[in-house]
């Protein structure tokens, strides 16, 4: 009998994707994943609704209000969540505005910057409402397993999956541990 | 360029006045601060050229201490006591209507720079609060009809030297007396008898007294006075901490203000014993109300040859007193960081060893003890260690001044022999409806009803002496974020998990005592209190801790009734988090909001 | 003459001259516990609290700890690892760390101790400080935001250049590094490369300008081997990759 797939889902927040880039970085052991997990909601799928998970890869940072609706509804479909990366660790380059106010982030991109005409503050309701500062992702829901790394390298990704889907205990080598 | 050299003037004559020593440095910056109300950068490179030191060591010290400041304050700088006790007494709401009738902001100097309004740590007048400081000196019994008055005072720019007088009194208290403060000591006595038996004499009574450092650590004084005697050098000092900072404490300013001779006989005594020539006394700045008198006193005691040269008529012993005064900052009542500051440096523990008793003030031999320790030396020279030795406990010799306040019909000074029973302290102060007691202040240890029987003595409940009390119709939770919140302001900065984990700890209790923990944040409350009681550099971060790990372990419902049913909530409030977008956009869609319901998917298991 | 006294930890025998600390004599004997705001090259501070061991028991600084014959010293017990990994934790939130965005990343001491003690993340919450960037000096850059109050480069203009450029200043969680001129700016002193101060800092608060990327990321001091056997960046040459021109 053939043991049923785990599902994975995956999701970018306030991050570059560079984490995804890693996990494709997987190559040739993208095939050996895929016959032991499913990938649901993911930006390397097509499927729009997040369905019921086993793990949840979070890479980014919390920085609008849609990174908030996305993180909490991976932590109530996935029955493991894991932070993926620098900027889901600790907000990492998009936090670097926490250094100003929301004012000054907003005023400097939108009524200041070069060739602007009409100047203003977008205020549609399509676009995402900006938190006041970039969150870890740990600072809004509870985080089961913590990657580091601007990104974690294919490696660390390989092992650290692998580890958690045959129930071992986390254990990645040293040069699999950075924070850059 | 006449104000510029009227203003190096001033400087230069009271650097004069204070001997020109850097060690003075601290009492210097007070003395500045008094005559232009707060410490502009100029009087600093002033002082610095005067005393021959560095510009930057003369700001280290104006930044580290709360009373000192480095941005203009108004005329009138009023401070509120922040102690839970004030609280229960209503200092929150006093604090508010001030600020209202002055028209002002807390924490601010109003506009035209007459007056500031700002709170500070427990001014140990916990018996008869709400208490304020006005310029450094005591406020008591604060009411409303009395801050209406304040308030036509300071708009009508009256000198603090006419306010009525009866807005500074500080009355004692003293609710029960055992040997220290209810039998007649006559004044020179103890002197006499080192002069007749010897120091020789008077170490071996001390230590057949036990008598143990009354400022709630415990340390045989008598060991102090030999290791200190023994070392060498020719150049020992006597210092008195009387900077009593531990909220709810309020024993020692008692004795300096009724029993000064008797500590002063304290530590003459002690001079002669170690070989010392010169005293301080380390006085918080709290009780600066004190210093005029402290100073007649010694005035008094030289005239009448009890200090200064020839004591006794005896030309082998001298010893004087000097009087230094704190500027706000709890951690000098730790002995290394008092002594740093005695040095005119900022606050900041030593690495021990070595010890002050082989390397203390100006790295010489010291020994550091308790107002309450001298006062109790003083006695055993006369009526002998046996004699203290017949009260008390095994362990634990003698009585112990403890500082009742909180929820209690007597608050004030109740002498005890050692060992007497929470429960009977309780009944005598009048405290009914009891349901817990923080021991010992913020660093000490708070107990529940479950405890009362337990002893206080150095065996069972160590204590310097601060006894608040919290009756059924308290929350202990308001007590125990006070607490944190006073951690955070009086922590040095110094070591790590001091100066980040106070902050962690104060953000966690209010997270849940604001009604948005779960249990996982009590949880990091226990592993972040673990840490910092063991790894943290002194005594104040490794106790900081205390009151939160004790009330999760006694008063565990507190904590449950304000916890989430949900696993996990945020570290910070995400709707409160979109206000400002929300502002800056002009946005009011559903989507500028994040729903109860939206967040609750998240937060469950 | 008689066998010199000595002490263990973890099992090992470390001798000792009196006078050495647990540190001190543990370094001599090639032994690593992990440290930020000790440097052999100084006295004793006791601030970063990183190299907390246990002496009988008791957990105590290993650079403030005087060795004495017969002690029994742990480190490396996850009880240690765990208060270790929750100061590197504290350390983190405090300042901003941002690791992909600091040109000392790979060779900072501050990250490779964090690795060694087996930090993933900084699990508290961070508290996103507002600090500054002094970039006034034409050799040199302060970043205020990587500061975490060793003091190391305060004690080293004080005592080996004799310049008494830094201090810190405040009390509790406002206690900052300053720069001791009026404007606060290091460009109005006469700091220099050359300085002792210039080398000592265990993060990248205090860099030298045109040099941060010589060494890419990948290939630096900590990228393959951990800390314990390189040992720290202010103590190695720049050949090797450290921060030492003597």
């Amino acid at each position: 009998m053939i043991e049923p797939r785990l599902k994975i889902a995956t999701c970018s927040l306030a991050g570059c994707f560079g984490c995804h880039m890693s996990l494709l970085d997987l190559d040739e052991r993208l095939f050996e994943l895929a016959d032991r997990v499913e990938l649901n909601r993911s930006p390397l799928t097509d499927i729009k609704e997040l369905g019921e998970c086993d793990l949840g890869l979070i890479e980014g940072g919390v920085a609008n209000v849609e990174n908030v609706h996305v993180l909490l509804e991976f932590r109530a479909r996935c029955k493991i969540l894991i932070a993926m990366g620098a900027c889901a660790l600790n907000g990492g380059i998009p936090a670097m505005r926490n250094q100003f106010t929301l004012r000054e982030c907003l005023e400097e991109s939108y009524l200041r910057g070069v060739g602007l005409v009409n100047a203003q503050i977008p205020n549609d309701p399509e676009i995402p409402l900006l938190l006041n500062q970039v969150h870890p992702v740990h600072e809004v829901v509870k985080i089961d397993y913590f990657l580091p790394g601007c990104p974690p390298s294919a490696d660390a990704i390989w092992t650290f999956v692998n580890q958690l889907l045959s129930g071992q205990p986390i254990a990645l080598s040293y040069t699999q541990i950075h924070y850059d | 360029m006449a104000e510029s050299s009227t203003l190096a003037q001033t400087i230069r004559e009271i650097v004069q006045r204070h001997g020109g020593m850097s060690t003075r440095l601290l009492q210097i910056l007070r003395e500045v601060q008094d005559h232009f109300t707060w410490l502009p950068p100029e009087t600093l490179d002033q002082v610095a050229e005067a005393l021959g030191v560095s510009p930057d060591k003369v700001r280290n010290v104006a930044e580290f201490y709360s009373f000192l400041y480095t941005e203009p304050r108004g005329f009138y700088d009023i401070l509120f006591s922040d102690n839970i006790t004030d609280r229960m007494l209503g200092s929150r709401e006093l604090l508010h209507y001030l600020c209202e009738r002055l028209d002002m902001e807390i924490n601010t100097t109003r506009a035209d720079g007459l007056v500031s309004v700002g709170t500070t740590s427990c001014t140990g007048m916990c018996d008869q609060g709400p208490a304020a400081l006005v310029n450094g000196y005591a406020l008591t019994r604060l009411d409303k009809p009395r801050l209406d008055r304040i308030v036509d005072l300071v708009n009508s720019r009256t000198p603090l030297t006419e306010w009525p007088r009866e807005f500074f009194e500080v009355t004692s208290n003293i609710r029960r007396a055992d040997i220290l403060l209810g039998r007649h000591f006559a004044d020179g006595a103890a002197l006499r008898a080192v002069l007749k038996r010897g120091p020789e004499a008077i170490l071996e009574e001390m230590v057949k007294s036990g008598l143990r450092g009354q400022g709630g650590a415990g340390f045989k004084s008598a060991a102090k006075w030999i290791s200190c005697r023994g070392a060498p050098g020719d150049v020992k000092y006597v210092v008195c901490n009387a900077d009593e900072g531990e909220p709810g404490t309020f024993k020692d300013r008692v004795l300096m203000q009724d029993f000064a001779d008797l500590v002063f006989e304290g530590m003459t005594l002690c001079g002669r014993v170690i070989g010392a020539r010169q005293g301080f006394v380390y006085l918080r700045g709290e009780y600066r109300y004190l210093l005029e008198a402290l100073k007649a006193t010694l005035l008094r005691r030289r005239e009448v040859g009890l200090l200064g040269e020839a004591i006794l008529g005896d030309p082998g012993f001298q010893f004087d007193i000097d009087i230094h005064m704190g500027a706000g900052a709890y951690v000098c009542g730790e002995e290394s960081a008092l002594i740093e500051s005695l040095e005119g440096k900022h606050g900041v523990p030593r690495i021990r060893p070595p010890f002050p008793t082989t390397h203390g003030y100006l790295n010489k031999p010291t020994v550091v003890n308790n107002v309450e320790t001298f006062a109790a030396a003083a006695k055993i020279a006369v009526e002998g260690g046996a004699w203290f030795a017949s009260r008390g406990t095994a362990e634990s010799k003698g009585t112990k001044l403890l500082s009742l306040s909180g929820d209690c019909e007597r608050p004030g000074i109740y002498e005890y022999p050692f060992g007497v029973t929470v429960r009977r302290v309780l009944e005598d102060c009048g405290a009914r409806d009891a349901q817990g007691i923080q021991m010992a202040g913020p660093a000490g240890h708070m107990i529940s009803a479950r405890q009362f029987d337990r002893r206080i003595c150095f065996e069972d409940l160590a204590t310097g002496g601060s006894f608040m009390v919290f009756d059924q119709s308290r929350d202990i939770l308001d007590g125990i974020r006070n607490f944190t919140h006073f951690f955070v302001h009086e922590s040095c900065g110094f070591c790590t998990p001091c100066r980040v984990g106070t902050s962690l700890m104060r953000d966690l209790v209010t997270k849940v005592h604001t009604g948005h923990g779960t249990r996982a944040d009590l949880e990091e409350m226990r592993k972040l209190g673990r840490i910092m009681q063991v790894a943290c550099h002194c005594g104040l971060g490794q106790t900081a801790p205390n009151p939160v790990l004790d009330s999760l372990d006694q008063f565990p419902e507190s904590w449950e009734r304000r916890l989430r049913s949900t696993a996990y909530e945020p570290a910070f409030d995400l709707n409160a988090a979109l206000e400002e977008a929300r502002r800056l956009t002009g946005r009011d869609d559903p989507g500028a909001y994040l729903s109860g319901q939206d967040l609750l998917i998240g937060a469950m298991p | 003459m008689s066998e010199q006294p000595s002490f263990t930890l973890d099992g090992r025998r470390i001798p000792f001259r009196d006078g050495q600390t647990v540190m001190a004599a543990a370094l001599a004997a090639g032994v690593y516990i992990p440290h930020l705001c000790f440097n052999p090259e100084f006295a004793p501070h006791g601030s970063c609290r990183v190299c907390l061991v246990k002496v009988n028991g008791r957990v105590q600084a290993a650079c403030t700890t005087p060795a004495a014959a017969g002690q029994l010293v742990q480190s490396e017990i996850e009880e240690l690892r765990e208060i270790r990994r929750g100061i590197l934790q504290m350390l983190f939130v405090e300042g901003n760390h941002v690791c992909p965005a600091c040109e000392k990343s790979g060779a900072c001491q501050l990250q490779a101790v964090a690795y060694y003690v087996g930090m993933l993340a900084p699990h508290y919450t961070h508290f996103y400080p507002r600090r500054s960037v002094d970039a006034s000096h034409p050799e040199a850059v302060i970043d205020f935001n990587r500061c975490i109050l060793c003091e190391l480069c305060v004690r080293a203009s004080r005592e080996v250049d004799g310049k008494n450029i830094f201090a810190v200043r405040g009390r509790g969680i406002n206690a900052r590094l300053v720069v001791n001129t009026p404007s606060g700016k290091l460009g109005a002193t006469d700091f220099s490369v050359g300085d002792k101060a210039a080398q000592v800092c265990p993060t990248g608060a205090i860099l030298l300008k045109h040099h941060g990327y010589e060494i890419p990321i990948g290939q630096r001091l900590y990228d393959r081997k951990p800390i314990n056997v390189v040992g720290d960046v202010a103590q190695l040459s720049e050949s090797r990759g450290g921060r030492r021109h003597d």
